[in-house]
């Protein structure tokens, strides 16, 4: 962990229509190879404040974005999109591997759809070095060949964080990657979260409080569009500044 | 009070059982005459198919009398009118099936565009248009305008229009059942527009593009009205697309004008039924085999 930051968001504001806005001038700055969650009660705008850390709103052109968000010193929005997806990568709610591909080829998807040819040998290296390090090598090896829906959730959600490192990003980005997940899967994605920090620098969008607690090194906490409060983990759950992260982390509302 | 519980419950259930037998007599009177259809087409017409059935043209009139003046079996086939069906529906399908997919994609892309509703109710309208209207259309604009005379061309251009709105809806339908999460996968993947519609949205919907196209073919396979004014029918095989041509459905119209031929309508109309109903269950296997969708 440093405290260098590597990114930083600088004024964002996202509106869905006009005048109405689910992220209201939010700056913050993320630290490398940590954990930040963002919590908050539903419809807050931190899953809206993650996606547009990845440009995901430019596939809805009715979304508006202003502010910028920078990734060590670079502006996100000058960057050609595959270059940086291929920075920062991203892991959603629901697994979702693609359902036309195996195991393997979902792996190294993000090569082979933006048409980056590698040698077999190449392929097979990224393949098995993403698997081993979301813990999944031992259980898929021998069904590499397999459709990637075959398994089971928790698996799934394994195999797309394996799809989204395959790219050696930066940065991850995890919309509540576990709230469609039983307890167990639950508890094997937040070890493998841990270990992944030690490579990555993670964004984790929760409304688990205890998992926030548990695994994050900084905490962003959000409520109506604005971020109420940030800072690490421990200091912003024992003792919050502000009295609405109070109320939420007490349980009075959200 | 008891008295007038238990009579209400005794009169519920009685009519309910009555309900009952009217929801299994009217299944009854639907499938029946799909059963007489069936049984009817096979006792008649089982008998003149074999392999020349399908290798040989279609006989003369005095063949076919002949033979059943003699009561022997009429010799001859349909084989004209399967090389005229396969080459109409191979243009059709070649036509319609790339615009059609296009079309429903593009309809999809764009759900909420002014022009796309406009398209949208134009293959709606375009669905509803009487057969026989796309036969008088291509007559125009095939027969008059371009070949100069009945053409297996025209049918196929008018095969071609009955085929595109069915692949256009289904097309549209079989996209909006992808899980948008999977479009996201692709694009927090960085992947270009173009490929994620040809490497993740086609592939994962085939099955259900796959029974769109094949709906819309059993669709036209059957279709005479339209070819009657194009393709007009022919008694040889013939494989140039600006002359004439037979289709199965044209000769079994054909067989049915002369008094001679009665028996081979039942053969050929119990052979296309019988291809027209792989195709749908075909079809319908496919969309079954569906996981993800």
């Amino acid at each position: 962990m440093t405290d260098t930051p590597i990114l930083t968001i600088e004024n964002l504001s996202i509106s869905y229509e006009a005048g109405k806005y689910a992220v209201k001038s939010v700056s913050a700055s993320i630290r490398e190879y940590a954990i930040t969650a963002i919590m908050g009660p539903s419809g807050c705008g931190k899953s809206t404040l993650l996606r547009a850390i990845n440009r995901m709103h430019e596939l809805y052109p009715d979304i508006n974005v202003t502010g910028d968000i920078k990734l060590n010193g670079e502006s996100i929005f000058s960057l050609p999109a595959i270059e940086l997806r291929r920075k920062i990568g991203m892991v959603f709610q629901r697994p979702n591997p693609f359902p036309n591909m195996t195991v393997y080829e979902n792996v190294v998807a993000g090569y082979s759809l933006n048409g980056i040819r590698l040698k077999k040998s190449q392929r097979d290296d990224i393949v098995e070095k993403a698997l081993r390090s979301v813990t999944l090598w031992d259980e898929v090896k021998e069904s590499l060949y397999r459709k990637g829906t075959f398994l089971s959730g928790g698996q799934q959600q394994r195999l797309c964080i394996a799809r989204a490192i395959s790219f050696n990003p930066k940065i991850l980005l995890l919309d509540e990657p576990t709230s469609a997940l039983d307890p167990i899967a639950t508890s094997k994605i937040e070890d493998l979260l841990g270990e992944l920090r030690k490579e990555y620098t993670l964004l984790l969008v929760t409304h688990n409080m205890s998992q926030a607690a548990r695994i994050s090194d900084d905490s962003m906490f959000m409520y109506m569009g604005e971020l109420i409060e940030k800072g690490h983990t421990e200091t912003l759950f024992t003792n919050p500044r502000d009295s609405r992260t109070e109320a939420y982390l007490t349980g009075k509302f959200g | 009070m008891e008295n007038i519980l238990e009579d209400n419950i005794r009169r519920r259930a009685l009519r309910n059982r009555r309900f009952k037998w009217l929801v299994i007599a009217g299944s009854i009177v639907t499938v029946t005459p799909i059963f007489l259809i069936v049984i009817n087409l096979i006792v008649k017409g089982a008998r003149q198919i074999n392999l020349s059935f399908f290798t040989e043209t279609s006989p003369d009139t005095f063949q076919a009398m002949t033979a059943t003046a003699n009561g022997e079996i009429i010799p001859g086939g349909i084989a004209n009118g399967l090389t005229g069906s396969l080459i109409m529906v191979l243009i059709a399908s070649a036509l319609a099936i790339p615009t059609g997919l296009m079309t429903g994609i593009y309809l999809y892309e764009n759900k909420k565009k002014r022009y796309a509703s406009f398209i949208r109710s134009l293959a709606e309208v375009l669905q509803g248009v009487p057969s026989i209207i796309l036969g008088i259309i291509a007559y125009i604009w095939i027969v008059k305008g371009l070949t100069k005379g009945y053409s297996a061309l025209a049918g196929s251009i008018a095969l071609s229009i009955m085929m595109l709105p069915i692949i256009v809806r289904s097309t549209e339908e079989t996209m909006s059942m992808i899980p948008v999460q999977i479009r996201e996968a692709a694009f927090a993947l960085g992947v270009p527009y173009y490929k994620m519609i040809f490497r993740v949205l086609i592939p994962c919907s085939f099955s259900g593009l796959a029974t769109g196209v094949l709906l819309s073919l059993s669709r036209i396979l059957g279709e005479t009205a339209p070819l009657m004014l194009t393709a007009l029918g022919s008694p040889v095989m013939s494989l140039n697309v600006a002359k004439p041509s037979s289709a199965v459905p044209l000769l079994i119209w054909d067989f049915y004008n002369d008094p001679n031929m009665v028996n081979m309508v039942w053969s050929a109309s119990l052979f296309l039924m019988i291809f027209v109903l792989s195709l749908n269950l075909l079809s319908r296997s496919i969309s079954k085999k569906r996981k993800y969708i």
